[in-house]
């Protein structure tokens, strides 16, 4: 009995372990690649140079091409998502009948459901071609259809996450607003939502992510032209779009373009890894207030 | 303000939680509300600023009039009742915010902006819950940080901040010790004056030492309402002479 348990206890140990091991064996291979990417190119370089042109004679490699890719893309996404889906939370927990909310949120999760390549080509098919209608120099490809698809895939992870942190604001908060003559709006704007605020912040911050790590979609409809550029009518790259692009071709083992795959990769993960741990700093302040 | 209440019928869905209730209440006193759990004392409170508007499958039948304006009335504006009506719960309820902003928050709701305006008023209000000297060196500190009891009295200084004429106050000592309940009864007693207000309570003493007139409570009846010496000392029904007494309850 007391061996069974131990040979139990060993082999749950075990399957923790696969995870963290795995965790470490990605961050080391890209540390690895990168650090001997950064032996053929300077760390100045590659924040300072504002192009990113491996695959040309004359080779740059600077990330802001692809940094602001990403982050035109993701800032269209939650200018979107966010208030969309923080309206959408406040309906549903302050305003709608428990029957309607029960019903409507899994309905709205099944956004987050549709495969990512479907969204991609919704954006290059059908949106793109509508939004040129009303923007005439909108390309076929672009960071805006993208950004915009993007945010009503991320839109769930806000509505239904806030939505979660505004239920959880204590009923008597709610109770003691409105018995002072506040509004029903007054009491979610004022009261409820500031009480929810480091939950609804998490929430963004978990979009933020998602939209960083976002591939699929800006992959299909974004188009892969790494400029420095903050205007969304023309074809961009991101991050994962480029490390897409670098996979899908045949670049030389152990070539500069193959390190760069590495490069990028752990400039995106440092990325989300520091957005997960605010979220996670913010959601332990959160509990800390309200045991 | 005179509050006066008409054949005040409550049902929760098939429940029928307060039963043909008739009342008058006489501006400036401190009524009582006894009886035992569920004997419906908290539900008739809540129907003088129509907090039980909030609960599903709620039902109010009759007249509440206050200065014979029936509030039940569809041209009522419920949010303007409830700067008239204030309330304090039975656990203190601050806001996650700053101890200045829980009592200015009544006032920003309702449009005051001038600075000055909102500090005077929240220093009065703070001084009238008999907190201000506790509190005036930490006005910017979250009001969670307080004692329960401070607490309580912050949730007072936010009621009256509002300038209600009637204020309700529903068990607003029991989730304190003994000290700041006392504390509260002196408050009570100190703002009789001024307002006319409502305590329900479960401390037959508390009653007693704070109101002019008792009602006791019994499964959804009025069972009896007279000046509050007469119930305790002369009670007129059976029952209320066994719950006084403390044979049931």
């Amino acid at each position: 009995m007391n061996l069974k348990e131990t040979i139990i206890e060993k082999l749950l140990l075990a399957c923790s372990l696969i995870t963290i091991l795995t965790t470490l064996g990605i961050i080391g291979v890209l540390a690895f690649e990168t650090l001997r990417f950064f032996d053929e190119v300077s760390l100045g370089d590659f924040f300072t140079d504002t192009q990113w042109t491996p695959a040309f004679t004359d080779k740059h490699f600077g990330i802001w091409p692809l940094l602001s890719g990403t982050l035109l893309t993701t800032l269209i996404a939650i200018v979107v998502a966010v208030p969309l889906g923080l309206t959408i939370s406040i309906y549903l927990s302050e305003y709608a009948t428990p029957r309607f909310r029960s019903s409507i949120k899994p309905v709205l999760e099944i956004l987050a459901a549709v495969p990512t390549v479907v969204y991609g080509y919704f954006a290059l098919t059908f949106l793109t071609p509508l939004l040129q209608q009303f923007i005439p120099g909108l390309s076929g490809q672009n960071a805006l259809s993208p950004g915009l698809i993007m945010g009503i895939m991320i839109l769930p992870l806000v509505s239904s996450l806030s939505e979660d942190a505004l239920y959880a604001v204590p009923k008597s908060l709610k109770e003691g607003a409105l018995a002072l003559g506040s509004t029903k709006f007054q009491t979610a704007w004022k009261v409820v939502v500031p009480a929810a605020f480091s939950g609804i912040s998490v929430s963004i911050i978990l979009a933020i992510s998602r939209a960083i790590g976002e591939t699929m979609i800006v992959a299909v409809a974004a188009g892969n032209q790494p400029i420095f550029t903050f205007d969304p009518t023309i074809p961009i790259s991101t991050m994962t779009t480029y490390i897409v692009e670098m996979t899908k071709g045949d670049v030389p083992h152990d070539s500069l373009e193959y390190k760069t795959i590495f490069v990028v990769g752990i400039t995106l993960f440092l990325l989300t890894f520091i957005l997960n741990n605010i979220s996670f700093w913010l959601k332990k302040k959160f509990q800390e207030t309200y045991e | 303000m005179k509050l006066e209440a008409k054949n005040v019928n409550v049902h929760y869905g098939a429940d029928h939680v307060l039963k043909d209730i008739n009342m008058s209440i006489k501006k400036n006193t401190v009524t009582a509300f006894i009886g035992p759990s569920g004997c419906g004392k908290s539900t008739f409170l809540r129907t003088f600023n129509r907090m039980n508007d909030l609960i599903i499958n709620c039902k109010v039948g009759g007249e509440i009039l206050i200065e014979g304006v029936d509030i039940y009335k569809d041209n009522i504006n419920v949010n303007e009742l409830r700067k008239t009506v204030g309330m304090v719960f039975q656990k203190p309820n601050p806001f996650p915010k700053s101890i200045f902003e829980n009592v200015a928050y009544g006032l920003r709701v309702n449009g005051i902006k001038n600075k000055k305006i909102i500090e005077d008023k929240v220093e009065q209000s703070l001084k009238q819950a008999a907190l201000w000297d506790e509190v005036k060196d930490k006005l910017k500190k979250s009001a969670l940080a307080l004692s329960g009891g401070q607490q309580q009295r912050l949730c007072i200084a936010r009621a009256l901040a509002v300038e209600p004429s009637i204020l309700l106050m529903d068990e607003p000592a029991s989730a304190l010790d003994p000290i700041s309940s006392v504390k509260i009864e002196e408050l009570i007693y100190s703002l009789k004056s001024s307002y006319t207000i409502i305590i329900v309570t479960h401390n037959m003493q508390q009653a007693s030492r704070t109101s002019d007139k008792t009602a006791f409570f019994y499964l959804g009846e009025l069972v009896e309402y007279d000046d509050t010496r007469t119930l305790f000392t002369n009670p007129k029904k059976e029952k209320t002479q066994k719950y006084i007494t403390g044979r049931f309850g």
